[in-house]
């Protein structure tokens, strides 16, 4: 800790189900390389314990923290409070976008969590095959064989920064494609793919990139996105190719 | 329901608070498709003027020759710049080609659709 002291005001989104949205003031004496996510407890553990709020972890590995701070998509508990505010300034705190608001700060994914399981997003991979075709393997694996966790945490940030799914409930979300394509990746499985091709699946991405620009994960959904597009697009010319064939062979 | 996705929604592709240079390319696109479209339609029943005999049709060119109606001029080939040159952007990334340079591309169009603005203007009222 820094020593120094800030006296910030944390505006907090108070809402019950359906019910309408407030905001309600704190005022807080907080070291500005504290996280975020320190602030809400704090505030939770002396001025309001009835403030309902989301988080496990504290090391950005459960994915249960996002929220949006002042308008933007952050994992609490890695956002330092000086990286979006600074002294005698507010820091707005409020649910991620496109998820129904359970209570307060906690959103109800439930429908995500079913669709990533649907795509099969595996959370154990191997070495290569988790990084993006891009990255430099973190160490050499020098002939053996290596898994690691995936980098997807499931924290729904780029759900919320999305503008595609600001509009449309059905689509399935930077999260999840990004997912299929993992998954397509690891197991060749043209069901995947068929699983993301219709208009609320990768087509309806409009290619604005926030979800990559707000992932606290290094997943880069919109790079993944636009791969799944040319693997669909490579799958349908095949198809288009076999079925020619079977015609000149009938 | 304010928290979950709905049509009504829509007005939020037009907010550029808190958002990185990918979402102001969405929103110049989604601006310059309405504005070109509403062009197409004002420039539609422009035409019809021709109908309306030859006298109709002198008073509208008068008319289109005014400053005011060539600034809108210049804003229809500004929109058509940003609107052309981005969808090529987006037509290359959608298909994997600059995804990872996206920003760079958008701004290097953007620099091109500036300098093709200052040429069309130069040549519309720089000889006025």
């Amino acid at each position: 800790m820094s020593g120094i002291r800030w006296n910030i005001t944390l505006m907090v989104s108070r809402q019950q189900t359906d019910g309408p949205r407030t905001f309600q003031s704190f005022t807080l004496d907080v070291d500005p390389e504290e996280f975020v996510l320190d602030a809400i407890e704090r505030v939770w553990a002396f001025q309001d314990r009835s403030l309902c709020f989301r988080h496990a972890c504290h090391h950005s590995t459960c994915g249960a923290c996002g929220m949006l701070v002042n308008g933007t998509e952050k994992l609490t508990c890695i956002t330092p409070i000086k990286s979006v505010t600074q002294n005698d300034a507010v820091l707005k705190i409020e649910p991620l976008r496109n998820f129904p608001v359970v209570s307060d700060l906690v959103v109800d994914m439930g429908q995500f969590y079913l669709h990533m399981d649907a795509a099969r997003a595996s959370q154990v991979v191997g070495l290569a095959e988790a990084c993006l075709p891009f990255e430099k393997e973190p160490f050499e694996s020098k002939g053996k064989k290596f898994e690691r966790l995936v980098d997807c945490i499931e924290c729904g940030c780029c759900v919320s920064a999305c503008p595609a799914a600001h509009t449309s409930s059905s689509y399935l979300g930077p999260a999840v494609l990004a997912g299929i394509q993992q998954s397509n990746n690891q197991t060749a499985d043209i069901n995947l793919l068929e699983m993301a091709d219709h208009q609320d699946g990768v087509w309806r991405c409009h290619s604005a990139y926030e979800c990559s620009a707000v992932c606290p994960s290094n997943v880069d959904p919109a790079w993944r996105i636009m791969d799944l597009r040319k693997k669909i697009v490579v799958h349908r010319l095949k198809n288009l190719f076999r079925r020619k064939e079977t015609i000149q062979h009938a | 329901m304010h928290n979950q996705p709905a049509p009504i929604h829509f007005w939020r592709w037009f907010d550029p608070r808190s958002h990185k240079p990918g979402t102001w390319a969405f929103i110049l696109n989604r601006i310059t498709a309405l504005g070109l479209t509403l062009y197409l339609a004002m420039h539609l029943v422009a035409l019809s003027q021709l109908a309306m005999g030859p006298a109709a049709y002198d008073n509208f060119i008068q008319l289109a020759k005014t400053p005011v109606i060539k600034l809108g001029e210049l804003l229809v080939i500004s929109a058509g710049m940003i609107h052309g040159l981005n969808g090529i952007r987006i037509a290359l990334t959608s298909f994997g080609i600059g995804v990872r340079i996206q920003k760079q591309l958008f701004a290097g169009l953007m620099v091109l659709v500036l300098a093709g603005i200052l040429i069309f203007a130069f040549s519309m009222f720089g000889g006025a």
